[in-house]
């Protein structure tokens, strides 16, 4: 037999160093913030700093607490992620869409691609006063922007999946005389995912970003707007507590989107956690 | 050293083929690759017979055009020039493959080029879901197929998690699934390792003897060309064209040991020989 003349050969990775690899995260992130906090009330009572410039660590947990059974923050809330939602869809209609028509396309990514860097040279926080010229103070300039700014990622994603795509399964597809649609379907699409999803992780925490900064500027609906007024009113631990509020919903998002890889592509490396 | 025996490069149905049409037939088949002011040719005008049924081994150094030959027949690339015929059907007119054609070719490629997205056994009926086969039709075939080449038992894994040689089975399970008369193989088991390499040489023996498909097989071993060959057609480089046509006389099914005969030594002699003098 092979296993009498052949030295054993040590499992790559014993079950419990992955376990403690799996576990770590989960006791360093606590420890980690527990030290933040620690060393922030530090400095408060140490300095004697004024509550209005930094408000201690229980004032601004109080001021969540507040914020988390206030009717109207909950409909702040519910503006924004309508807000990111929407401009995060149109951004994934626009950006797939046309990124698969460029990948495909060659004298069209020649025409589109200086228009495309335009939009991202262009400092789009200044462009969102003309928006709201234009939109109103409305959620349709928030949207728009939250859009524009998702868009990009998207977009030079998919033009990277489908161009990655291998020429070797390309092939099997033509040897197979697969129709244009099945080959869009079954290999470039399939093919395209993993790196759509990871535009999709970027995007989304970029339309979040887009629907507060719009927030900001104008309007009266909105956690960005609900953080001018704390602010406004000198309340300074509320501005933490709307700060950690925009936080944990921008950890949803990407959480929700890593989910979806998961489900996506599990085949795909990118959705094996415990790899090395 | 011992010439090579010989034979006319064309017009002569092969030693195991029958009288009937070849399933393969090229006339004057050329190809020139890029462009108008450095162009190179890729393969001289070349005329070629394969029988039905046969197993043809395309031998030769790299540059002989073995592999732009196998791709123009596998309805890859078009010829610049010349007929191509499968099954007595064109198989190009002009730069667009005739599909009914193609139909009947299943490729293997050097890679498995398995979908890594897709399970073995889904892999495996891909051809016969892009046909539009149901479900049932699709696991059933499946099943004996992966039984045929050897994975049973692996239809539910990523191709992640097969070996080189397990990947390249499912790969030859795919190009059987839709059943097509010709198996054309580009370097199939070029990246393995040797051993693998005499396995899956004698599985494909005898998956042909199962199934009595027409293969065309490129590689560079020459090892492998005669143990596996009922005909070697021994190409040269620039341009690529047929040097010399071998037939092998070994009973079926070959053993690895027909290897060590004296006379597989003297083919494979004089075929080293002659691509040392063509390279």
């Amino acid at each position: 037999m092979a296993d009498a003349t052949l030295p054993k050969r040590e499992p790559a990775a014993p079950a419990a160093r992955r376990d403690f690899r799996d576990w770590l995260p989960w006791v360093t992130t606590p420890v980690l913030c527990a030290l933040f906090v620690l060393v922030w009330w530090g400095y408060v009572a140490l300095s004697g700093i004024s509550a209005f410039i930094l408000p201690t660590p229980a004032a601004v947990w109080h001021a969540w607490v507040d914020l988390l059974f206030s009717g109207r923050a909950w409909a702040n809330t519910a503006v924004t992620v309508y807000e990111t939602v929407v401009g995060f869809f149109w951004a994934m209609v626009v950006g797939v869409g046309l990124g698969v028509l460029i990948a495909r396309i060659p004298w069209l990514e020649r025409t589109v691609n200086p228009f495309v860097v335009a939009t991202q040279v262009v400092p789009k926080v200044a462009l969102v006063p003309l928006f709201i010229v234009w939109f109103g103070f409305g959620i349709t300039s928030k949207v728009l922007i939250a859009a524009i700014l998702a868009f990009f990622p998207i977009l030079t994603n998919t033009v990277l999946g489908v161009k990655s795509i291998d020429r070797g399964h390309r092939d099997v597809m033509v040897s197979l005389n697969a129709t244009r649609w099945q080959i869009f379907r079954r290999l470039e699409l399939p093919s395209a995912l993993p790196y759509i999803i990871t535009g999709m992780e970027v995007g989304i925490v970029l339309a979040i970003i887009g629907a507060i900064v719009g927030e900001y500027l104008g309007g009266n609906d909105g956690l960005g707007h609900l953080l001018v007024s704390r602010m406004n009113a000198f309340e300074t631990d509320g501005l933490f507590a709307v700060m950690i509020h925009m936080t944990i919903l921008g950890f949803l998002f990407y959480f929700g989107i890593s989910a979806l890889r998961r489900v996506l592509t599990p085949w795909h490396e990118t959705a094996q956690r415990d790899r090395s | 050293m011992t010439a090579l025996p010989s034979v006319q490069a064309d017009r002569r149905p092969a030693a195991t083929g029958s009288p009937a049409a070849p399933a393969i037939r090229l006339e004057q088949v050329e190809k020139w690759y890029g462009t108008r002011d450095r162009p190179v040719h890729a393969l001289a005008a070349t005329d070629l017979e394969v029988a039905e049924g046969g197993f043809v081994v395309l031998l030769g150094p790299s540059g002989c055009g073995k592999t732009t030959l196998l791709r123009m027949i596998g309805g890859l690339i078009p010829p610049t020039s010349g007929r191509l015929s499968v099954l007595d059907r064109d198989l190009w007119k002009g730069d667009q493959r005739q599909s009914d054609a193609v139909a009947d070719l299943g490729m293997v490629f050097q890679e498995a080029n398995l979908f890594p997205w897709l399970t073995i056994e889904q892999n495996v009926a891909l051809p016969l879901e892009l046909k539009g086969a149901g479900r049932a039709e699709r696991l059933a075939k499946a099943r004996e197929l992966t039984k045929l080449v050897g994975i049973a038992g692996f239809e539910r894994r990523w191709p992640r998690e097969l070996s080189g040689g397990m990947r390249q089975r499912a790969a030859i399970a795919r190009a059987l699934s839709y059943d097509p008369g010709i198996l054309l193989m580009d370097e199939p088991f070029g990246a393995l390792d040797a051993l693998t390499r005499d396995a899956m040489n004698l599985e494909l023996q005898s998956i042909w003897m199962a199934t009595r498909k027409t293969v065309v097989l490129v590689t560079h071993s020459i090892t492998e060309a005669v143990f596996l060959a009922d005909r070697i057609v021994l190409l040269s480089p620039r341009p690529g064209r047929i040097d010399t046509v071998v037939d092998v006389p070994f009973a079926r099914p070959r053993g690895l040991d027909v290897q060590a005969s004296a006379e597989f030594q003297t083919i494979a002699g004089a075929l080293r020989h002659r691509l040392s003098e063509i390279s």
